[in-house]
């Protein structure tokens, strides 16, 4: 059986099961559609949280991402994973506690405010909106590349499968599809990885392979073989990066605060029966991604020392292009990789100098792996699917944080606070589909600064609702007037270094012309800290939180008492 | 009122405030720490076959996150039986 079929069969079989599960999953209230009627066991939790936070970039790009940069990749392996602590232990537990139904919900009570609660929606639907767009994009991509029909033809395909089952079963609909494309999407990426390591070094496991000698009997290790390769090319040496120690730390810190803020994944803490639950399911998804996060580094060495040996040859002084894998002819009619013979002696070379002849894109170490591994062909459709999955996964977590902001958030308690549960159920299957809409057409024209953005969404995420939760949760007197001015601060702050660097002055955007060193991605950070400091002289020169407010604080803190989430 | 008397409230938080200060300077000693400050001086040791700051970096500290969480989940589950405010 050919290589199409087989994929069309796999990925086929996948989306039946995603739409049998929609089937089996209605909502029949607004309780269901936007916490799953609060009843998730933690553990399908755990993974319906892995599937949403792992996105089509983190199971395309990352691994690829971090095999160029070396030790400078570990801003997103810590980063991604490290904000999980901050959720587990400061936010998820006293969340669920509170009970309610999204995170404005929780600034707009805490903080007794209406404008609070307007400011927070506006952030959660910029944050999501941002994201959704390059998760569309991404479902367009795994089906043009693998599937052969156009990017347009797979947005759609995506659209319709994602608008069945989040219009019908809201956040129940989305959890238990979840835990499914979690599993297809965690076998797709171990399976390869771990054929790719026995190739390489022997080791079953990618995470100990990673460590070891190489399967050639020379006795080198993997990555002091990767060092002196990278050294003698041109490249920096693998384990040491190029990115100062300032910036390193900025950045992971923005995207470790910026993940403990991100609606989509703050709500999935909604849906568990109790408070222990919470903290419980917040261990098995980073346990859950830990798994795809330990691998990705791994294989990320694993490819590049295998890329570069095909391509310079044993000798490292090139392979004849007539004598080339027939996975790189494969992948140059993609565009992923491309060969120049520069100096005319029909060899490939790749090396960080003018050497160089191959150009080759971050997202092949994945997609093509294997076939570099000389995997079956059943592996390459699973890989289809599963890149699939990610991206479906993570577009519906975000759909539905729009739809609850416009339905919850701004019609039932801003503008129409006495619409039935029944109407507000239609409104907010409404907003899911106008969402989709506009989602898939920022999937289909992707306007080109969505892929900056997205980056630049954690250090919103950072500079907004983190200190304002973080404060509302650690401090009982916060204020109204203290938790609207550090947000607006802080997100001012954050957006005008990240508009300013990236699309005002862009020449300027220069390790010389930073505010300490400190680049766009890593400014969240700072932001943060102006988001507290400001809150912090408002709130002294303010009234403090009224008596009520501090019982409502004292009442979150211990789990005793966690009913179900509701709307009152 | 979940607790007996408003001298187990404080006790509680206070208890709670002082566990989650050493989980946290755990996590930011594995990652800020070794990962990224001290990575350097660390990659001066090997360990297996990893310069010990960049497993940190690309390994150690995710291990240790998620072990984190899960110190965190059974000391607290365990302090809230013992004040009585667990969900039982």
């Amino acid at each position: 059986m050919n290589v199409q079929l087989l994929t069309f069969i796999i990925v086929g079989a996948t989306f039946a099961l995603y739409i049998a599960i929609a089937l089996w999953a209605r909502a029949g209230s607004t309780n269901d559609f936007y916490v799953a009627g609060g009843g998730v066991p933690p553990v399908l939790n755990g993974m319906a949280t892995a599937a949403d936070w792992m996105s089509a970039a983190s199971f395309i790009s990352m691994a690829g991402l971090i095999s160029f940069m070396g030790y400078d990749g570990a801003v997103y392996l810590m980063g991604w994973t490290g904000g999980y602590v901050l959720l587990a232990l400061c936010l998820a537990p006293y969340l669920r506690k509170f009970g309610k139904f999204t995170v404005p919900d929780f600034i707009g009570d805490r903080y007794y405010s209406q404008t609070a609660r307007t400011v927070a929606v506006f952030c959660a639907i910029f944050v999501c909106f941002t994201y959704v767009a390059g998760q569309m994009r991404g479902v367009g991509v795994v089906f043009s590349r693998f599937l052969e029909v156009d990017i347009v033809t797979g947005v759609i395909i995506g659209m319709a499968i994602v608008f069945f089952y989040t219009v019908l079963g809201g956040m129940k609909g989305i959890t238990y599809t979840q835990v499914a494309q979690f599993c297809v999407m965690v076998f797709a990426y171990i399976v390869p990885a771990v054929f790719i390591s026995i190739m390489v070094t022997g080791h079953i496991l990618p995470q100990t392979g990673f460590g070891a000698t190489l399967a050639d009997g020379s006795g080198v290790y993997l990555l002091e073989k990767l060092d002196g390769l990278s050294t003698e090319l041109g490249f920096n040496e693998y384990t040491s990066g190029t990115k100062s120690t300032i910036d390193v730390f900025f950045i992971t810190f923005a995207l470790m605060v910026g993940t403990a803020g991100l609606p989509h994944v703050i709500v999935r803490f909604f849906t568990v029966p109790k408070v222990r639950d919470a903290r419980k399911s917040a261990g098995y998804a980073l346990a859950f991604i830990a798994i795809v996060y330990t691998t990705a580094p791994s294989l990320a060495a694993f490819a590049r020392v295998n890329m570069i040996e095909t391509i310079n040859g044993p000798e490292n002084t090139g392979t004849a292009y007539t004598e080339a894998p027939s996975w790189i002819t494969n992948w140059e009619r993609t565009g992923l990789i491309e060969f120049t013979d520069k100096n005319g002696d029909g060899k490939m070379f790749y090396s960080g100098d003018e050497r160089n002849e191959m150009k080759v894109d971050r997202d092949i170490m994945v997609l093509a792996n294997p076939e570099i591994a000389n995997l079956p062909a059943w592996v390459i459709a699973l890989v289809a699917a599963g890149g699939v999955a990610a991206a479906l996964s993570t577009s519906a977590g975000l759909l539905l944080v729009i739809s609850t902001s416009v339905s919850h958030d701004l019609l039932k308690r801003n503008f129409a606070p006495n619409i039935t549960d029944k109407a507000e159920l239609f409104y907010a299957r409404l907003a899911a589909g106008v969402a989709i809409i506009i989602a898939g057409y920022f999937g289909i024209n992707p306007p080109g600064f969505v892929a900056q953005v997205v980056a630049f969404a954690f250090g919103l995420a950072a500079s907004s609702f983190f200190p304002a939760i973080i404060m509302g949760i650690f401090s009982k007197r916060m204020n109204d007037r203290g938790a609207v001015w550090g947000m607006l601060a802080g997100i001012a702050f954050t957006a005008s270094y990240i508009i300013y660097f990236k699309f005002v002055n862009p020449a300027a955007n220069v390790p010389e012309n930073w505010l300490f060193g400190i680049s766009p991605e890593g400014i969240g950070t700072l932001g943060m800290m102006v988001n507290f400091a400001v809150a912090f002289i408002v709130f002294k020169i303010t009234k403090e939180a009224p008596e009520e407010i501090q019982e409502l604080v004292e009442s979150i803190r211990f789990p005793k008492g966690s009913g179900e989430a509701s709307a009152h | 009122m979940a607790f007996k008397n408003d001298d187990d409230k404080s006790a509680y938080w206070r208890e709670n405030l002082s566990l989650l200060a050493k989980l946290l300077v755990v996590w930011f000693a594995v990652s800020f720490g070794a990962g990224i400050l001290f990575a350097e001086q660390l990659n001066a040791i090997q360990f297996f076959g990893f310069k010990l700051g960049f497993w940190f970096a690309q390994q150690g500290a995710i291990y240790v996150f998620v072990a984190l969480i899960f110190v965190y989940m059974a000391k607290m589950n365990a302090m809230d039986k013992r004040y009585g405010v667990d969900e039982e």
